[in-house]
């Protein structure tokens, strides 16, 4: 292995293995990566180990790309080592940029989620209900396991983050461009989400097919109506994240006929990616009378799942109020 | 904390043109009430972005008001329409997150209508104040 060339790291946390596949899916151009940098730690893909890694100087790793949310001590306990290991830590993908998906477990808590889990799900079969326990003697030997959270962090929440790869997963050529500006030190200001400052809508095809006002009488989920493939989804009454979300995801959802589920997160002007949308949305309804707005409400099955499906731990809230979980 | 009893912390969003006028002569009018709402004078219900609504909760409010002009007096035509639609889906969401729906509320308040701020004000307090502090606190999505 050449020492000149710089050294990258790719670590997976509380994700399901997409991230890591967008990095697969560079196909050819991930070539072009591997013969400009040494890929020093890649658990999914290579067999370096955590001893490996504690074994390298503070800061010789030139960039790590972690994705996932933080669930676990394990978790934060390797988002931290890499941090000290690296001159750059990138948030790579929705989970470890906002919360993503395993972000929506902030709805419940620890005790919750393992009951549910490990005791009433129809599937489960457990009569003496075991669960994962942090520590468990077994033949006079102790057995650990990692502390699992009651809330779900995304990474900029237990490490210093320096940029952010949105998307659930990211497209190829935002990594693409990410690499090749760490590689030519051609990089944004610090905090920077890697993909244009603007909302999906400003580069949807489907812009042009939205009225002067844009109203809404009826919420229909995507199952209930024939999607016209060229019209707005909101002109249709369904629901799309377009408005409250950032664009650069080359609108793979929109082109496969379905709404924007917001995994790019907010713009940079934007606090709450949720409270913005349900902002916007509660605008377009078109009725000043109190029953026709119950109405709409209530086919509104479920507001927080909805707005917030990427982003909850990053939101206000962050979380359901513990007190409230029974 | 008055003789130990728990005193709410509620944050008060009015609008410019009524309920912020309603306050003002609730307060020349020397009419007595609660004085737990911090207001914060906006120039419309419709300017409350919901955005306010949670960080006013996350940074300690145990109860969020927004008062408005009535129906149809609205100075802006709509706002206070629009503040209305907001406040029934964010009550729906709020009570996903935990927090009950009597803590947010909105109340429609004209210039005149000192007395009825008053009321407003004692009643929300009460309410409060049986339900309890919010305790969500501004380290919700810290580290635990």
């Amino acid at each position: 292995m050449s020492s000149a060339k710089p050294k990258v790291a790719f670590y997976w946390c509380a994700s399901c293995g997409g991230c890591e596949e967008s990095i697969v899916d560079l196909a050819e151009d991930i070539l072009k990566v591997v013969a400009a940098v040494d890929i020093v730690f890649w658990p999914v893909a290579l067999d370096f180990k955590k001893k490996d890694v504690e074994a390298m100087a503070d800061g010789s790793i030139a960039v790590s790309f972690i994705n996932g949310a933080v669930r676990l001590s394990e978790q934060e306990e390797m988002a931290k080592l890499l941090r000290r290991k690296s001159q750059l830590v990138v948030a790579h993908g929705s989970c470890s940029h906002l919360g993503g998906i395993p972000g929506l477990g902030n709805f419940w808590n620890k005790e919750t989620i393992f009951r549910r889990a490990y005791e009433t799900t129809p599937s489960t079969d457990n009569p003496k209900k075991v669960v994962p326990l942090e520590k468990t003697v077994v033949d006079g030997k102790e057995l650990t396991l990692p502390r699992f959270y009651d809330t779900v962090y995304a990474l900029d929440q237990v490490i210093d983050v320096d940029y952010y790869l949105p998307g659930c997963a990211p497209p190829r050529d935002l990594i693409l461009n990410a690499v090749s500006a760490i590689l030519e030190g051609k990089l944004p200001p610090k905090g920077a989400v890697l993909s244009p400052n603007k909302s999906l809508c400003d580069d949807c095809d489907r812009n042009e097919s939205k009225p002067d006002k844009l109203t809404i009488k009826e919420i229909k989920r995507p199952w209930e109506v024939m999607l016209d493939p060229e019209k707005c989804f909101l002109a249709q009454g369904v629901i799309c994240m377009g408005p409250a979300t950032r664009t650069g995801c080359g609108e793979r959802c929109i082109e496969a006929n379905m709404p924007c589920r917001g995994c790019f997160g907010p713009t940079d002007q934007v606090y709450d990616q949720g409270a913005k949308f349900l902002s916007a949305l509660a605008s377009i309804m078109e009725t000043k009378d109190e029953k026709e707005m119950d109405k709409i409400v209530q086919s509104i099955v479920d507001p927080a799942g909805t707005f917030y499906r990427f982003s909850l731990p990053t939101s206000i809230l962050a979380r359901k109020r513990m007190e409230a979980i029974k | 904390m008055s003789n130990g009893q728990f005193e709410p912390r509620l944050v008060g969003f009015l609008c410019n043109w009524c309920s912020y006028t309603g306050a003002d002569l609730a307060g020349t009018a020397r009419m007595i009430y609660a004085p737990n709402v911090r207001i914060i004078r906006v120039m419309c219900s419709g300017r409350v972005d919901p955005q306010f609504v949670l960080k006013a909760f996350k940074e300690g409010a145990d109860g969020v008001l927004i008062s408005g002009c009535h129906p149809g007096d609205c100075h802006y035509q709509e706002g206070n329409y629009k503040a209305l639609r907001r406040y029934k889906l964010l009550s729906k969401m709020l009570e996903q997150f935990g927090i009950e729906k009597e803590r947010f509320r909105l109340e429609w308040v004209s210039a005149a209508e000192g007395i009825k701020f008053q009321a407003v004000c004692n009643e929300f307090t009460e309410q409060i104040r049986k339900l309890g502090p919010l305790n969500i606190g501004p380290n919700g999505g810290k580290h635990e």
